[in-house]
């Protein structure tokens, strides 16, 4: 992938993350928070996961998203009231968060490998969902089974959660 | 030329606007949306790492594998999430978390 076509997606998914926190509006941060998460499966794809890129659209820009905006229609959330902001808490947020971008910067910029290029793949288009499958049935079998259980799990409580009155 | 080091630096503050999302933000459902950018960002220096360890042309699967039951466990945490939210709201009518106070010491 080109370098400007990596630089348009990442600032792309950061401004839209950012969206995320800046707006008042729930329904405006969920629909920025798709534009980010499409940002992020074109990087998964300049990275050549492609299998990643795509279960990160269908999931997240498909099935995720659709969560959040019925549950945001089903509460009928309007824009946030102005409160009172509790000036030092949030003062300390950002700060906090500041300082954890920076380490972060600091850190990856001491990283021996962070100026490598990235090694060259044999062939120009790699059949990753086949070796994802594989790697996945093969050597992942016990954890893959144990996931199906999790979301079974997941679902068996989501419906419980959802009856009218806990008992 | 992009390297190892972008996708590292992009994924960290992808990770900062997610965890200020989470410090300054008081709408529950809001702080869920920002955990799942930070979910992401993790997953994004795996799958850059993942192509960095590239052995004989082949991308280390691995890590590609790892990403993949990340998210089906995100997708799970979302359902189970949203429904206590929902239920939360049921019975207080609120998704302000400085409304909800019961558990605080």
């Amino acid at each position: 992938m080109p370098a400007f076509l990596f630089w348009f997606f990442a600032i792309l998914m950061l401004a839209f993350g950012a969206a995320v926190v800046v707006n008042r509006n729930p329904v405006a941060s969920a629909l920025s928070l798709v534009v980010s998460f499409l940002g992020l499966a074109a990087l998964f794809m300049s990275l050549d996961a492609y299998f990643i890129g795509i279960i990160q659209i269908l999931v997240y820009a498909g099935a995720v998203m659709v969560l959040f905006l019925f549950i945001i229609m089903l509460l009928d959330l309007r824009a946030e009231k102005l409160r009172k902001i509790n000036w030092p808490a949030s003062a300390g947020g950002i700060a906090v968060a500041l300082a954890l971008a920076v380490q972060i910067c600091y850190v990856v910029g001491n990283f021996r490998f962070a100026r490598h290029p990235f090694p060259p793949l044999a062939r120009s288009t790699i059949d990753d969902v086949h070796n994802v499958g594989s790697l996945l049935f093969e050597n992942y079998n016990l954890p893959f089974q144990i996931i199906g259980v999790l979301v079974l799990v997941a679902t068996i409580g989501v419906v419980v959660l959802s009856k009218r009155e806990l008992k | 030329m992009v390297s190892l080091g972008d996708y590292l630096m992009v994924s960290g503050l992808l990770f900062a606007i997610g965890f200020a999302g989470v410090m300054l933000r008081r709408n529950i459902i809001i702080i869920f949306m920002c955990l799942e950018l930070m979910l992401n960002a993790a997953n994004l220096s795996l799958v850059a790492f993942s192509r960095f360890r590239a052995e004989a042309g082949v991308p280390d699967y691995n890590a590609q594998v790892f990403v993949f039951f990340i998210i089906t466990v995100a997708a799970a945490e979302v359902a189970v999430g949203l429904a206590i939210i929902v239920a939360l709201y049921r019975a207080r009518q609120t998704t302000h978390v400085e409304d909800i106070t019961s558990l605080k010491f």
